[in-house]
């Protein structure tokens, strides 16, 4: 009795067809379909477009330079008596890319670590809260800020001389100094400069990528999840070996990822830069006291003066391709070494 | 209780470094007037138990009863949840009470170890790196045949060594869901504990994997004090001496009956029992 009700309630009903599409399904789902399509290939056109841009534009000097252009030091966008020939070697700007790149994620990434931590696993809530939002509001403040801040109170802190005495003090005298003496170490410091140095740069820059760095972080290392904390915790663990064993590994490809992201706002950082590394020196030496060039901050300082001179155009372009290409490379790596670093893990290569 | 002080874990007394797990036989445990809340919200009150040592006692009940806040209390790993936890009472190891002013919750936890319902082998760790997991915490450096020692004594104790011996440098999450459950018991068992908590530690198995923890279960209490949190009565008079039967209603978590296995599902002495085993009940 009772299976013949559930027989009935089951049997197809004849003549209506429940199986076939619907028309307006199908039609909204193309609508979206062909929406997203459309919204990804606009933006590799995008993308195709500024690479053939930059090429075209650089066409001149690539030419003219070839290979030269990466890997010579001498810059004489003009003819002289003792330059007959334009030179357009980019060399010093590369070199100070990516020294002041270094020295910001040196600094940034421990301190960003540090904070995304408190913030994700020590502070109370009432305290946390304020001081992830002020972080996070240091990222909006245009770069042209961090400039003028720079030179206000971060060059004279680095290097200050008194009018009346003539005395020079500050960090980089310091630096100087207590470390300029030692071995190895002290060619880091062995000359200092005016305070507008590779150094200042790479410490202007730390504080822009560190609130990128921490954001990112703190969401990665909210993410861990507690069984894996609770997992530590009851074996005995300490907060800080929970957080050591299995937080920062757990989270560890996340932040590498967090770090890149830094690395790539450092890389292609213009206008603070440009106020605080003097853009004077082409000199490729181990002394961060000196001042420099990085590869944007160069683009921006000589834009100007190229005129209408399409080969010394052509070059500026050419930098601007070439940190692209650098860009891409160091973004393609970082996204390796994540995948390698979790696949590693999963997969259990590691031994 | 005029010794509070939470002795040593035994492997920080060895200066030679960490012997094999030597199993230094479970201790009892005694649950005092217990109460646990979060923030205001009264979870369990009033709960009294006394857990005889090397015998597997159950906590069963329908969910939401406060089990898994009772058994979490046991290793102090109530404080350590999100939501302002508390709790009143006592619950004394061996005698000592583990609330004590003076105790150390880190060092209570390597007595009384504890097993997730859901199993979390650390997945940056290769297998035997999980093992040692909880040793290298606390004794320093293993030289090499210690640490070969300490995994295969580990995973043979929980059963798993003939099935990873050969991948031993594997992840821990390669590892199948009833694999992983007993590679977190091998690396509970590493540190030597004297007592071992799991919660639910079936729930996301199958039938068979779920046996297998059972007789594991039932090898592993001649070395620890087991409590065992479960949902399933057949798994609770399969795998246990003395059941004890938590309730909510109308009010917070407390325990109604508590016994040997064989009388609670035989002769309870609670109707609430009763209707709740033959599954009248919730
Ligand atoms: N983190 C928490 N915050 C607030 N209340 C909780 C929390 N965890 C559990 N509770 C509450 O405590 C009671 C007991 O929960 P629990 O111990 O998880 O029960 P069981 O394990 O028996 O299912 C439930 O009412 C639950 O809602
Ligand atoms: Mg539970």
């Amino acid at each position: 009795m009772a299976a013949n009700n559930l027989d009935m309630k089951i049997a197809p009903i004849e003549g209506i067809d429940r199986i076939s599409r619907s028309r307006s399904l199908v039609g909204g789902d193309r609508t979206f379909f062909g929406l997203t399509i459309f919204a990804s290939l606009l933006l590799i056109a995008t993308l195709l477009a500024l690479i053939v841009l930059l090429v075209v534009g650089s066409w001149p000097n690539i030419q003219y330079s070839g290979f030269n252009f990466t890997t010579s030091a001498n810059w004489n966008p003009n003819i002289t008596q003792n330059h007959p020939h334009e030179e357009f070697g980019i060399l010093p700007y590369i070199f100070g890319t990516v020294v002041t790149s270094t020295i910001a994620l040196i600094f940034a990434v421990p301190l960003a670590i540090g904070a995304a931590l408190f913030i994700a696993e020590y502070a109370p809530r009432w305290l946390a809260t304020p001081v992830s939002f002020m972080v996070e509001l240091l990222a909006a403040i245009p770069s042209i800020i961090y400039g003028f801040w720079g030179l206000a109170v971060l060059v004279p802190i680095m290097y200050n001389v008194d009018l009346k005495t003539g005395k020079v003090s500050g960090v980089d005298a310091f630096l100087h100094d207590v470390i300029g003496k030692v071995p190895v170490l002290g060619s880091l410091f062995s000359t200092p400069g005016n305070g507008r140095s590779l150094l200042t740069a790479g410490l202007i820059l730390a504080i822009m990528v560190l609130p990128t760095i921490m954001s990112v972080s703190r969401e990665i290392i909210l993410t861990v999840p507690s069984l894996q904390k609770e997992g530590m915790l009851a074996l005995g663990a300490t907060k800080w070996e929970t957080i050591r064993k299995a937080v920062l590994p757990y989270a560890g490809s996340g932040i590498i990822g967090a770090a890149v992201l830094g690395l790539g706002r450092a890389l292609g950082e213009t206008m603070a830069v440009t106020l605080v590394i003097g853009n004077s020196s082409t000199a490729i030496t181990p002394n961060l006291l000196s001042s420099g060039y990085t590869m944007s901050s160069s683009i921006a300082q000589k834009f100007t003066e190229a005129g209408s001179d399409p080969l010394y155009v052509g070059a500026i372009v050419e930098i601007a391709l070439v940190l692209l290409i650098m860009t891409a490379i160091i973004n393609g790596l970082a996204r390796l070494l994540v995948i390698f670093s979790t696949s590693s893990a999963l997969r259990g290569t590691r031994a | 209780m005029d010794n509070t002080q939470i002795k040593e874990a035994p492997q920080d007394a060895s200066a030679e470094g960490y012997n094999t797990p030597v199993a230094t036989g479970g201790k009892s445990m005694e649950i005092r007037n217990l109460k646990a809340y979060y923030g205001s919200y009264l979870a369990i009150s009033d709960v009294n138990m006394e857990i005889q040592p090397n015998k597997v006692t159950a906590l069963i009940g329908p969910s939401g009863c406060g089990k898994s806040t009772l058994i979490r209390c046991l290793n102090r790993m109530h404080e350590v949840t999100p939501g302002a936890p508390r709790v009143e009472g006592e619950v004394l190891l061996d005698g000592q009470n583990i609330y004590a002013p003076s105790a150390d919750p880190v060092k209570v936890r390597r007595l009384i170890g504890m097993v997730f319902q859901k199993p979390n082998p650390f997945p940056t760790m290769s297998i035997s790196e999980n093992v040692l997991a909880g040793i290298k915490l606390n004794s320093g450096r293993l030289n090499h045949a210690q640490a070969a020692e300490i995994v295969e004594q580990s995973l043979h104790r929980a059963a798993l060594w003939d099935e990873v011996k050969d991948k031993l440098g594997k992840s821990g999450a390669s590892l199948s869901g009833g694999q992983q459950q007993r590679l977190c018991i091998a690396r509970t068992i590493a540190v030597n504990p004297e007592v071992i908590l799991m919660d639910e530690p079936c729930s996301a198995l199958d039938p068979i994997a779920t046996l297998k923890i059972e007789e594991l279960i039932e090898e592993l209490k001649a070395q620890y004090t087991i409590i065992i949190v479960t949902h399933n009565m057949q798994q609770a008079s399969r795998a246990s001496d003395f059941t004890a039967f938590m309730l909510a209603q109308d009010g917070p978590g407390h325990l109604v009956e508590f016994g040997p296995t064989q009388q609670i599902f035989t002769r309870p002495t609670q109707k609430r029992t009763e209707d709740y085993i033959t599954g009248r009940f919730g």
